[in-house]
């Protein structure tokens, strides 16, 4: 880190002591995982850069926000409306759910077989943690499954900065409707609590800073569908993390110029490993920074990650909300409409997902699908079965949480299966 | 010109050494504390041209002592076959893994089921559980009595189910009942784990626990097909890894003038 941000950290309430224990363990674990990579895109120094600076710079530049009296909103899942909260000129970030901290105290709220994303954003927040959290004006939630939900309730005991949106969970037209509901609610709300009102123009803005982020993020996707890959899916999945923390203009222009550098790589054959090499998309649930476990696994096996259906991958950059809407509740609709498109297995019966994981692996020319679902994660675990009927690629179902106890079966299975596709 | 292949597994190393596809030996120790030093001592042994290494500990050997390696389910795939070539499904468990197999036709593995993270129906379980009624491993495989017994051990978890086990020898039933419950315990474990997969036959018991005789009797009777037991059962991924190594050998286009680097 560039400065001491101690000063700002205990002004913010966190354990300094335990904080700095964090973010030593964070850098040993980049160091090892990432900075050991081979022949990196130059384009991921920017990358390396707020990692380094993920409790700091950042921190400090979302403190300023606040000065200005922007408002940071905290979320947990793609759900969320962005769009909305860049229209009032306010912040917008995932909060820290993807390490095992602060378990034992997560676990005097919630049940031990609690899925880790739940325990960790508990944890983080109540071993004092994520400076994220502590920035927040408004935390929003959302009902995909139980176990949010129920944490939420708890969460906001401990916050008081909850706000829940509720998603359906089936894709009829009452269930639209009642999204569309939910959006145009969320609307007031932010508005409420910025004091800012949405304007049509504001909303248009704002819903092209996010597409563009999005068009970003869909051209790094289809660059890693060539042979050889010209960069790591440990590199790609920090992107995507990095997507839910960082400026979102900023990062549009960061993620745009890997790309160019990319292509160049491309129009080289010039690649991260050599031609041939097996070639991995990853599918299931979300990968909260830091969580590099499985893409670390499958890298030191003999294979490349070339993709990943999950939130923090494809189902957060898939669908553009539609720009062409001129008043400010055709703006809304189009908003709904977008979020309505994203295939969470939260809904029922989500037959698309099966359709996007077949296209993803077609277009990503990828040798085998690693269905990956958080331990607990009922909805993904069980999708992970439907799946396996309904294909013809190789593929194999793994459930794993934050931890390394099953690291070395995990290995194991993983390298068994890269063997299978040579 | 000879080969070594050696598994690392959680209990035992085992190695085989073969030349033109003939074994000249087979090598079984306990991994105890300090695997690596065990497994350098093996290759000091035999000073193959070219070794291989699989199992639990593989990567142990690959960081120490630059020696490639397979995973146990490949290596498993090329020894069971060459122990019985009619092989299609094998039945691996291990000290700490269960593992089902299923090859094709030529012998590549098409698809493997595996228990997760922990000791819950593996050989470690059944060590436990013998020393908890004071059997030693090969008795314990032997024991003769109502295989239709009601008794159930509920718990796979090996410390619940050997604190199970406590209060059953404690409620006065005889310890040959108790095993023959925990061994139907385990049974049920790799038959659920058999029935995920469509099974292919002949199904081959290999690894560490296919010296168990009731084991076999156990899953035989439920699934209804024989089952294939050689007598080399514990060598099967050794000597995959082995046979592996010199496939490699050739591939790479023989001989290397940095030979026998593992003496």
């Amino acid at each position: 880190m560039s400065k001491d941000y101690t000063i700002l950290w205990k002004e913010l309430g966190l354990d300094l002591v335990k904080h700095d224990g964090l973010l030593s363990v964070l850098s040993d674990a980049y160091k090892n995982i990432y900075l050991s990579q081979k022949n990196r895109p130059e384009g991921m120094k920017y990358f390396d850069f707020v990692i380094s600076e993920v409790h700091g710079l950042r921190i400090e530049e979302l403190y300023e926000a606040k000065k200005e009296k922007r408002k940071v909103i905290g979320t947990f899942c793609v759900y969320v409306p962005e769009e909305l909260v860049l229209a009032v000129d306010g912040v917008f970030v995932g909060l820290c759910a993807g390490a095992e901290v602060g378990f034992e105290e997560a676990e005097k709220y919630v049940p031990r077989n609690t899925c880790a994303l739940i325990k960790a954003f508990m944890g983080f927040k109540l071993s004092g943690l994520c400076p994220y959290v502590e920035l927040t004006d408004l935390i929003v939630g959302e009902t995909t499954c139980d176990g949010k939900k129920k944490a939420y309730e708890i969460f906001d005991e401990i916050t008081r900065k909850m706000y829940v949106m509720e998603i359906p969970n089936m894709k009829n037209d009452s269930d639209r409707k009642l999204w569309l509901e939910e959006v145009r609610k969320f609307k007031d709300k932010i508005e409420e609590i910025s004091g800012k009102e949405i304007t049509l123009n504001l909303l248009k803005k704002a819903t092209e800073i996010v597409n563009q982020k999005r068009l970003a993020l869909q051209r790094l996707n289809k660059l890693r569908a060539y042979d050889p890959s010209t960069i790591s899916g440990l590199d790609a999945l920090l992107v995507n993390q990095i997507a839910f923390y960082d400026d979102p203009v900023r990062f549009t222009m960061k993620v745009n110029e890997l790309c160019d550098e990319l292509e160049e790589r491309v129009r080289k054959g010039n690649g991260i490993a050599p031609k041939g090499t097996p070639r991995i998309l990853i599918s299931g649930s979300p990968f909260a920074i830091p969580n590099w476990k499985l893409h670390a696994i499958v890298e030191n096996s003999g294979a490349v990650v070339v993709g990943e259906e999950s939130c923090v991958g494809s189902r957060n950059f898939r669908e553009l909300t539609d720009e062409n809407f001129n008043s400010l509740d055709e703006g809304l609709e189009k908003i709904a409409m977008r979020y309505m498109g994203i295939d969470c297995a939260c809904f029922t019966p989500n037959k698309e997902r099966i359709d996007n994981v077949k296209s993803l692996f077609k277009e990503l020319k990828a040798d085998g699908v690693i269905h990956c679902a958080l331990q607990f994660c009922t909805p993904y675990m069980m999708e992970a079965f439907k799946i396996e009927k309904k294909i013809d690629f190789p593929y194999i179902r793994i459930e794993t949480d934050y931890s390394m106890e099953d690291f070395g079966q995990l290995k194991t299975r993983v390298e068994a299966f890269i063997e299978t596709l040579r | 010109m000879s080969f070594l292949g050696i598994d690392i597994g959680s209990r035992y190393i085992k190695a085989v050494l073969i030349e033109k596809g003939t074994v000249i030996d087979w090598f079984k120790i306990e991994t105890s504390y300090e695997p690596l030093n065990r497994s350098l001592e093996i290759l000091k042994k035999y000073c193959p041209i070219k070794a291989v290494a699989t199992g639990y500990g593989r990567h142990l050997l690959s960081f120490n002592g630059n020696i490639p390696t397979i995973t146990e389910i490949k290596a498993f795939a090329i020894g069971a076959r060459a122990l019985m070539p009619s092989c299609r499904t094998i039945i691996d468990i291990g000290g700490q893994d269960t593992k089902i197999i299923i090859l094709d036709v030529r012998g590549n593995v098409k698809k493997f089921e595996m228990n997760d993270r922990c000791a819950a129906g593996t050989g470690r379980f059944l060590e436990i559980m013998a020393s908890a009624l004071a059997y030693s491993i090969d008795e314990f495989g032997k024991i003769e009595g109502e295989i239709e017994s009601p008794l159930q051990i509920s718990s796979m978890c090996t410390v619940f189910a050997e604190s199970e086990v406590i209060s059953l020898i404690s409620k006065g039933i005889s310890r040959e009942e108790i095993a023959i419950a925990i061994h139907r315990a385990i049974a049920k474990r790799v038959i659920s784990m058999l029935k995920k997969i469509s099974l292919e036959e002949d199904i081959v018991f290999a690894g560490g626990c296919a010296g168990n005789i009731l084991l076999k009797k156990l899953i035989e009777i439920d699934i209804g097909k024989r089952i294939l037991i050689h007598e080399k059962h514990h060598f099967a991924g050794a000597l995959g890894a082995a046979i592996y190594a010199e496939k490699c050998l050739i591939e790479e286009g023989g001989e290397k003038e940095n030979e026998k680097v593992y003496c």
